[in-house]
């Protein structure tokens, strides 16, 4: 556990030292901190296209992030051999990926931490200036701390990516697994469509084949609930956990398989 | 007790995309390395000898065959506590300095952060990195990493240490340093096994050596066996040596060689079957004096060349080229 946690900090403090990742950061604070001018365009006042906004952009900008920092870093680690002198340490393999991932995530859920401060601050800004009247009309606060939770299934969401692209990167190149990471995301976001297939097709085997699919490929649409925190209709708190819990539980498996690969692999 | 203990290890890879063949880049090797000795592993190009390594640290897994490192299999947990590695033409996190380097690896091992610090700066003195050590190490030239991987090797005072071309890289001081270095291990007691292309170094530091080629052990054992029936013969220095009477030996089979050295010395070739001391004796008789009398043995590079062809040869012969 010691060791995990030690490769989590180096893994953390690699990425501190990356510029690009602070550039991708800066990159989204500033896009949530303008899109206030498009709440002053819209002349409606409407909170909610800027609340939409902000929330994609935590969401897109978080996919950047897992997958730039995911597919690189295990990879990266073989290709120059500094896993060589690592590995004689004693640290087993699978501590090894656990750490990384450990890492990862911890750098994931620092730059989520800053975007949703940027987008946060943004929301009181335009409660604040905003005259009493139009705040009475809308349907939840500027503010609305129900939005939390859509960030924090993003959140698990996002934790996934990185445990699939770092999964990929156990065997393959940052290229092929950002290839294979982004398509399963968005096989996932259309992965409800497959469990009504019945619907639109007759032939008994494709519709098994759809079921299978179903349920092997992760669901990422159910992480997905921008729009009701926006519409302001109520996301249910056992919604939450369920959807939570079938996050982590599908990161243990993907871990565990790339824990298995790696430890098998010869480095070259 | 055996240090390093290897059982008919055996490496295959399968080269070509289409249609692999097998290759084997190390084919049986058996070898037992004993506690406290310093180990030469040596072979050409491509023999095998960073694969052994590299299995010997569960980087890559033996096709067949086995290898105990103190005891118990090679990669156990506990193993890995009491070695240390330094790989060929290393490389590591080029956003760490030097020191954050050592530190990280030490912190693996327990330390705390005190002793991590104080290990750190210890063996960065110990391998002569100086200021450089708050450098990132991507600003680090070839032969600083090697050094800074000397030194990670020993960030746990390990009982075995494993260096894959340790001279490698580094300058005529360095070298000297790096030899010194590994006989200070010995006196402690560490085991030390280390490949190298630089015979007259495993010459000065090892007890024993293996010679590989071909992923095939050639010939090994302790470097006085290997080196001792190859004494060609003695090379005296003598002066005062009158013409006359070396003219008078010269014709005799007493002495094969003579080379004038200035100074009036002269450089005198001994053949193996007359004992150097008559010789000798009847010279000084003669009015010389002695200046200094040495073994003519082929070195360490003489037997690697002749054992390394005359593998080739015997492997031309199994394979015969059409
Ligand atoms: N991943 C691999 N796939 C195929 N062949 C390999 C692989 N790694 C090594 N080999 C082959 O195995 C043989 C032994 O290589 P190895 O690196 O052990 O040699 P070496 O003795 O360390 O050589 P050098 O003195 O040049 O460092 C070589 O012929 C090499 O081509
Ligand atoms: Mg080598």
């Amino acid at each position: 556990m010691r060791a995990v946690r030690h490769i989590a900090v180096n893994v953390f403090r690699e990425s501190v030292r990356d510029k690009v990742l602070y550039s991708l950061v800066l990159f989204a604070v500033l896009l949530i901190a303008t899109s206030y001018l498009l709440g002053q365009l819209t002349a409606g006042q409407d909170i909610k296209i800027i609340k939409d906004l902000g929330l994609a952009s935590i969401s897109v900008f978080g996919l950047l992030i897992a997958v730039f920092i995911g597919i690189g870093l295990v990879w990266k680690e073989v290709e120059r051999r500094s896993i060589y002198s690592l590995l004689a340490k004693p640290i087993s393999r699978a501590e090894f990926v656990l750490g990384k991932y450990a890492g990862l995530v911890l750098t994931l859920l620092v730059n989520i931490g800053v975007m949703t401060i940027a987008f946060y601050a943004v929301l009181v800004y335009l409660g604040w200036r905003e005259i009493p009247e139009v705040r009475e009309a809308w349907p939840a606060p500027a503010a609305d701390p129900a939005m939390l939770g859509a960030i924090g299934l993003i959140a698990i969401e996002l934790m996934l990516v990185t445990a699939i692209a770092l999964f990929f990167s156990t065997f393959s190149s940052p290229f092929l697994s950002a290839v294979l990471t982004l398509g399963l995301w968005v096989v996932g976001h259309f992965n409800a469509d497959l469990r009504d297939f019945e619907a639109v097709v007759e032939s008994r085997p494709a519709v098994w084949l759809a079921r299978t699919l179903y349920y092997v490929l992760p669901n990422f649409s159910a992480f997905d609930i921008k729009a009701q925190v926006v519409h302001a209709q109520p996301v249910g708190v056992g919604y939450l956990a369920q959807t939570a819990i079938y996050g982590l539980v599908y990161i243990a498996l993907v871990l565990v398989g790339a824990a298995v690969v790696f430890s098998r692999r010869d480095f070259k | 007790m055996n240090a390093i203990r290897i059982e008919a290890l055996t490496k295959r890879y399968n080269v070509g995309f289409w249609r692999p063949r097998p290759y084997l880049a190390l084919d049986g090797l058996t070898l037992q390395v004993a506690a406290g000795e310093v180990f030469g592993f040596l072979g050409p190009n491509g023999s095998g000898k960073t694969t052994t390594l590299k299995l010997l640290m569960q980087l890559i897994f033996p096709t067949s065959g086995s290898a105990e490192i103190l005891g118990r299999p090679a990669g156990d947990a506990a193993v890995k506590r009491r070695i240390g590695y330094l790989p060929e033409h290393p490389y590591f996190y080029d956003y760490l300095t030097a020191e954050e380097l050592l530190a990280y690896f030490a912190g693996l091992f327990g330390y705390a952060a005190a002793e991590r610090r104080r290990r750190a700066s210890a063996l960065l003195d110990e391998v002569g990195i100086g200021a450089e050590r708050r450098f990132p190490l991507r600003k680090f030239s070839k032969g600083m990493l090697q050094r800074v991987g000397i030194a990670q090797a020993l960030i746990n005072d390990p009982d075995v240490v494993f260096f894959d071309e340790p001279m490698s890289g580094l300058d005529p001081l360095g070298r000297r340093e790096i030899r010194n270095l590994i006989l200070r291990l010995r006196d402690r007691g560490c085991t030390v096994f280390f490949s190298s292309h630089v015979l007259s170094d495993a010459e000065a530091l090892c007890s024993r050596v293996a010679i590989l080629a071909g992923g095939r052990l050639i010939a090994g054992g302790p470097l006085s066996e290997l080196l001792a029936f190859q004494v060609r013969g003695w090379e005296l220095l003598m002066s005062g040596l009158d013409a006359a009477v070396l003219e008078r030996f010269r014709s005799g089979p007493a002495i094969t060689g003579a080379t004038p050295l200035g100074g009036g010395r002269f450089a005198l070739e001994l053949p193996l079957g007359i004992p150097p001391e008559r010789t000798l004796a009847e010279l000084v008789a003669e009015g010389a004096q002695l200046v200094s009398l040495t073994p003519i043995r082929d070195t360490l590079e003489d037997v690697f060349v002749e054992r390394v062809a005359a593998a080739a040869r015997s492997r031309r012969l199994e394979h015969p080229q059409p």
